[in-house]
């Protein structure tokens, strides 16, 4: 009915964070400027808010389009057929709590997943890179 | 079936973009975030639905499968469409900026 509302709200929420995070990494960046270690540096977190946003609108957009197929969003007010009876708009906010909860949750989740193993592989590699140095020196 | 073949979507995107680098340039990499989270959307609903019909769920009507299949279709046709406006756009290799400033 409505379900991709809610992914699309934490979209609009974490795009206006990972842009203000972006701008405070950039800040930080500019201020500590080390050549050598331009190369080697992790990925921030505003680069990995981004792929919560990817997920986030890319599944809502697909979603939506899946919700105009099916007749349930229409290019007239109120946009969303459920909306217009107060039976059926009950139905909606049900489902928008429902699933909508959870799709926004289990994306968040698996985000959150993907963050720890690239953290975890980042000092994986930045191990590695410090005991080759060792090895050489 | 709108799940599978958006999941088979994420599967193929997600290895041209591990494999190549001229996929990465290209920003293939939006496709699979697009894919994979619109298959993790989907999979929500079919676990809803699954609690609501049970084993149902796994016989669906032969016209509602061929519906969902040509959403499915329709829906990766779509997102390509989304990705290749979007490289155009942002024109990673500058094709469009120096053919606009040749004329």
């Amino acid at each position: 009915m409505a379900c991709f509302l809610v992914p699309t709200a934490e979209a609009i929420v974490t795009t206006v964070i990972s842009k203000v995070v972006s701008a405070k990494e950039k800040k930080q960046d500019l201020a500590h400027v080390d050549v050598e270690k331009i190369e080697k540096k992790p990925l921030g977190f505003g680069k990995k808010l981004k792929w919560l946003n990817a997920m986030l609108w890319g599944g809502s957009a697909l979603l939506a389009f899946e919700h105009v197929w099916h007749g349930e969003v229409t290019p007239f007010f109120p946009f969303l057929t459920a909306a217009s009876n107060p039976a059926d708009a009950a139905d909606m906010l049900h489902e928008m709590a429902t699933s909508g909860v959870a799709m926004a949750g289990l994306v968040t989740l698996v985000w959150v997943g993907m963050v720890i193993v690239s953290g975890l592989m980042e000092r994986r590699a930045e191990q590695a890179a410090a005991d080759t140095q060792e090895v050489q020196s | 079936m709108t799940l599978l073949l958006t999941i088979f979507a994420a599967v193929v995107t997600t290895a041209i973009w591990y494999s190549s680098e001229k996929a990465r340039e290209l920003r293939v990499g939006m496709l699979v975030f697009m894919f994979w989270g619109a298959s993790l959307m989907w999979l929500v609903d079919a676990v809803v639905e699954f609690i609501e019909i049970r084993a149902e769920y796994f016989t669906p009507a032969a016209e509602d499968m061929l519906n969902d299949a040509f959403l499915g279709v329709s829906v990766i046709a779509l997102a390509l469409v989304i990705w290749i406006v979007a490289l155009l756009i942002k024109d990673p290799k500058r094709v469009i900026a120096s053919k606009l400033k040749k004329k």
